[in-house]
């Protein structure tokens, strides 16, 4: 029987480490690599240039991999539910694979393909690459409920196996057993668009800093694990204004659209420390990126309604400010405090900023300054940064904005002092912001505090030519702290005066997770109102013909999740603090 | 219902969903009934409807008051009517839901009489602000014990004209008479409104809390003080705190003080404070030994002057921005009392000293909070072993412990959890 294969590239952009691809090649006699794109949704979604271009030059590095091995990839335009009826009959294809996504929409999309092909006869292998673990599996270990305290879940990853072992790149020989037919009008029917096909001007980031692919990234993941070795140092390093400028080995937009494989990242961080500190397993926070990333895999898989605050078993219902022009002020920049600035400058000229620039800006949108809800942080972040998917972003904006995952909110990032903390020469402000690169070390955190004589000789006065500060930061945290505080005391039943004691505690904690046992009574706190699973646990979601899996599946915008219901959307928590009182009256 | 009479007339519903009742009237069966026959619901003896009616939430009872006459009667009790949270909120300004304007006119109609625990919640636009005086001036008939005024986002009843909002709640001053706690931060409160608060409610204020009020002065929190001897809790901002005013509350005829709540703010930076007296805090104490003292900080560092160079029984301390080292350390030299810290930031210098100290001194200290400050492994767990289990809150930012010789970050979470006598870990933040 002949077997043609298509394999389907979402994520997971590369040849290495690619068990999906490989089963593609799998005693198949021909096989094409197809990457699925509608030019007219790159003009409606908001993603931004940057993204865009990225995507495309991952593309056309894989299609230049590709070419070294005698084939190319196939970028096929319009929806994947109208281009493959069309090319299994075109291509006569038997067998479909893809990499797992984890992400509810992603499933729902798949399940609908997978039932397609099913009535097509075409076969499909499905193989999960993306993160180091099965989420699914995750969950099964934590009482069928995926964790929500990030030390929960390290220490159920603890309790696991080393992630699976990576595979080696796709050889030449792998590839001249099975042929692929490329017609002259390749280049026009299947080539990469370029940037102006997708309807944009300009080209982005000319300073080009991150640059797609998977060339590219085993570059930067040989640099990243140079300078590792060279500093023998796998202590957290100091922040300094370097830091936060773009780094020749960072990696996470790498991870994020799957042009290196986590599980290469994973052990080549891990035998290197074995290497070097001659210690037989490294401490889980060696690779405390890759599980952050993880973790948010796993919260979100069964949540549709991860990404919003309504209708989200795990996010607190806090009365956001709608202020639509101070949202605005924040995206663009032009909130008149430097700090704030300069990061949303470099997010939106380059497309990265680091973690701590993230929590700066996260903070002061939502709980530190500006009251605006997570969801308007987290749509600038899909449009603009990098390494942002749905699961990571969604999960970690609720988390910066204390609204999920039972964070403490006291701590609150001055726009002003926890700037001058990270780079007290201001050497980031003065890149990002020219205007002000002549204003002295002592003001150019605070410009407005300036006397006029400094101003005029920096040549930037505030009010004219940089904004003044759009808020009274000492003045908003301090009304913040309250609206939080009182958020989470209704939440909480609580009525005392402790800061600390307002969060709730879970019990999930305390307990060690159970893999099969159903002491699940003790670990309800916290957890009763995420919806179970809706695929049977399973730890590789490979089998073929498999019916579209489960009940829950919902569209990513549009129906209401089951949950809506104003009773269920609160948190449920068991409340460990001492002395709780119940309200005795206020609410009916 | 649908089938049979209802109580009165003719049933209220229009398609509307009675709860369930028609399927399952069919099938209950009343206990020792004699006939097959299905329970007649208009027996429900309105003690139990009023029962079932406390459990469910405003929106379903609403629906089940349009079942019945008899169950629209129930709806209607007084008992039902005590408590009410009026939300409102616009939809330009906010994504919470507002009260119904009809329910509010109902409200106002058939049960100001019956109110006596009202909130109002509000957005930050001006028009929700404006409503909120709007029905505050019409509850005339009402005898209410608590008022709150809540701002659930900027505070819109600032941006109110003051006379405007000042007359509202005069009205509510005036005829309650019977007010036991009022919550009214944030709002362009004045002293002569206090004043008719004190002449009309003296005798019933328990609770009065009024931080950022910027229209009071001194003198007008003075004369609340003075004239209502039963306040057991005050929270106000640090210019209206004077000597005088503590040592009205410690007055003989004054009820012992559970709680005083002070903000401490600056408005522009460099602003001086003025001291109290360690003898006025001291006649504090020996007048309520227990009482609570909660003290939010919001300064700059160098404006830390007159603060903690005496003694000061504060219990809760809370600094909302970076603080020094060294008012740190006075903290610990100035603070016996001091149940809980909380320190958003503080610098790059290890709070090693500061921190022993603090465990030496404040032996009622249970609750930790360290943001953005660095404290090395060793004085860090030396901390928490010289606290011990009496520590029932530690929340240590994970950047804050400074890895020494003697203990890496992998490792301290089980030194610290051996001295606490549970598990323990720092908080952290994604470091994607």
């Amino acid at each position: 029987m002949v077997v043609n294969s298509v394999h389907w590239f979402r994520k997971g952009l590369r040849l290495h480490d690619n068990p999906a691809l490989q089963e593609a090649l799998n005693g198949a006699d021909t096989v094409r690599c197809v990457y699925i794109l509608d030019p007219w949704f790159a003009g409606s979604a908001i993603v931004g240039v940057n993204r865009w271009r990225f995507l495309l030059e991952s593309l056309e590095d894989l299609d230049t991999s590709l070419r070294k091995l005698n084939s190319r990839l196939f970028v096929v335009r319009g929806q994947p539910t109208d281009v493959f009826p069309r090319v299994f009959k075109e291509w006569n294809v038997t067998r479909l694979t893809f990499e797992y996504d984890s992400e509810p929409y992603g499933k729902e999309r798949d399940a609908a393909i997978i039932k397609m092909a099913h009535e097509y006869g075409v076969e499909t292998v499905v193989r999960n690459t993306h993160t180091l673990y099965s989420p699914d599996r995750i969950i099964e270990m934590n009482n069928h409920s995926p964790p929500l305290t990030f030390k929960r879940f390290q220490a159920i990853v603890n309790r696991l196996e080393l992630p699976r072992k990576p595979l080696p790149t796709v050889t030449q020989e792998q590839m001249d057993r099975c042929r692929t037919q490329i017609s002259d009008n390749h280049d026009e029917r299947y080539g990469v668009p370029s940037l102006e096909e997708l309807g944009f001007k300009s080209q982005g980031d000319r300073t080009h800093v991150w640059k797609g692919g998977e060339t590219e990234s085993m570059e930067r993941l040989n640099k990243h694990l140079d300078r590792k070795a060279w500093v023998a140092n796998f202590e957290r390093p100091r922040i300094t204004a370097q830091t936060l400028f773009a780094s020749p080995t960072g990696l996470s937009p790498y991870l994020r659209f799957g042009c290196l494989s986590c599980r290469v990242f994973y052990y080549n961080l891990r035998d290197l420390y074995i290497k070097l500190r001659r210690r037989s397993s490294p401490p889980l926070s060696l690779f405390g990126q890759l599980l952050w990333r993880e973790f948010f895999y796993t919260a979100g898989t069964n949540n549709p309604n991860f990404d919003r605050m309504e209708g989200n078993p795990i996010c607190v219902q806090i009365p956001w400010d709608h202020n639509p022009e101070a949202l605005a002020k924040w995206a663009e920049g032009r909130t008149g405090f430097p700090w704030i600035d300069a990061i949303m400058t470099q997010l939106r000229q380059e497309g990265w900023i680091h973690h701590l620039a993230r929590h700066a800006v996260a903070c002061f949108l939502t709980r530190g300054d500006l009251w605006i809800s997570w969801e308007s942080g987290m749509k600038v972040f899909e449009e603009l940064l990098l390494d942002a998917d749905w699961s990571v972003n969604a999960g970690s904006w609720m988390w910066l904005s204390c609204s999920a995952f039972f964070q403490q909110f006291f701590h609150c990032y001055c726009p002003v002092g926890f700037g001058r903390r990270t780079d007290p020469t201001g050497e980031y402000i003065r890149r990002y912001i020219p205007k002000l690169k002549d204003y002295p070390n002592r003001y150019i955190y605070e410009p407005w505090n300036a006397p006029e004589s400094v101003q005029k000789a920096a040549n930037c006065i505030v009010g004219v030519d940089y904004p003044k500060p759009m808020v009274n930061h000492a003045e908003s945290s301090r009304l913040n702290i309250e609206r939080m505080k009182q958020v989470y005391q209704q939440l909480s039943h609580y009525r005392g005066l402790s800061l600390l004691a307002s969060v709730p505690t879970i019990q999930e904690e305390a307990e060690p997770p159970m893999s099969d046992d159903s002491q699940a009574s003790s670990s309800t706190a916290g957890q009763g109102s995420t919806p179970p699973p809706s695929t049977p646990p399973n730890s590789e979601p490979s089998s073929p013909t498999a019916a579209a899996p489960g009940t829950h599946i919902q569209r990513k915008r549009g129906l209401p999740s089951e949950l809506t219901s104003k009773q269920k959307t609160k948190v449920k928590h068991a409340n460990q603090a001492k002395g709780v009182e119940q309200i005795i009256d206020e609410k009916q | 219902m649908k089938r049979g009479q209802a109580r009165g007339g003719e049933a209220e519903g229009r398609g509307v969903p009675g709860p369930g009742a028609p399927e399952a009237c069919k099938r209950v069966r009343r206990a020792g009934a004699e006939e097959d026959g299905p329970v007649d619901w208009r027996l429900l003896p309105e003690e139990i409807l009023l029962i079932i009616f406390q459990y469910l939430p405003l929106l379903d009872r609403a629906w089940a008051s349009r079942v019945c006459r008899g169950w629209n009667d129930t709806f209607h009790t007084p008992q039902l009517w005590r408590c009410f949270e009026f939300e409102l909120n616009q939809p330009a300004s906010s994504y919470l839901k507002a009260t119904h304007p009809d329910l509010i006119k109902q409200i106002i109609t058939r049960h100001s009489n019956h109110l006596q625990y009202v909130s109002f919640k509000v957005d930050s636009s001006t028009e929700s602000a404006e409503a909120a005086c709007d029905i505050l001036s019409q509850l005339v008939n009402c005898s209410l014990k608590t008022l709150g005024l809540i701002s659930t986002a900027r505070p819109s009843f600032m941006e109110l004209p003051k006379s405007h909002f000042i007359s509202a709640l005069t009205v509510v001053f005036v005829n309650s008479k019977s007010l036991s706690s009022l919550k009214i931060d944030d709002t362009p409160v004045d002293d002569p409104s206090l004043k008719v608060l004190v002449a009309n409610n003296s005798d019933t204020l328990k609770l009065l809390k009024m931080s950022s009020c910027p229209h009071v002065s001194p003198a007008g929190i003075l004369c609340v003080a003075d004239q209502c001897h039963g306040l057991r809790e005050l929270a106000l901002n640090y210019h209206l705190l004077s000597d005088e005013l503590l040592l009205a509350l410690s007055s003989e005829r004054h009820v012992h003080l559970e709680h005083l709540r002070i903000d401490v703010v600056s408005e522009t930076p460099g602003q001086t404070f003025h001291s109290i007296k360690k003898s006025s805090w001291d006649a504090m104490v020996r007048h309520s030994p227990q009482f609570n003292l909660v003290m939010y900080y919001f300064l700059y560092e160098n404006e830390f002057g007159p603060f903690f160079r005496d003694e000061v029984p504060v219990t809760h301390l809370y600094f909302g921005r970076s603080v020094s080292k060294e008012v740190l350390g006075r903290v610990g030299l100035t603070c016996p009392r001091l149940v809980e810290l909380v320190v958003c930031a503080n610098g790059l210098r290890p709070l090693d000293e500061e921190l022993i100290r603090i465990a030496e001194r404040c032996k009622h200290l249970s609750a930790i909070g360290l943001g953005e400050c660095e404290v090395s492994c060793s004085a860090f767990v030396e901390f928490v072993k010289m606290c011990g289990k009496r520590l029932s809150q530690l929340s240590i930012m994970e950047e804050v412990l400074m890895p020494d010789n003697q203990y890496g970050l992998d490792d301290i979470h089980w030194e610290v959890s051996k001295h606490l006598g549970r598990v323990w870990f720092p908080d952290m933040m994604p470091t994607w």
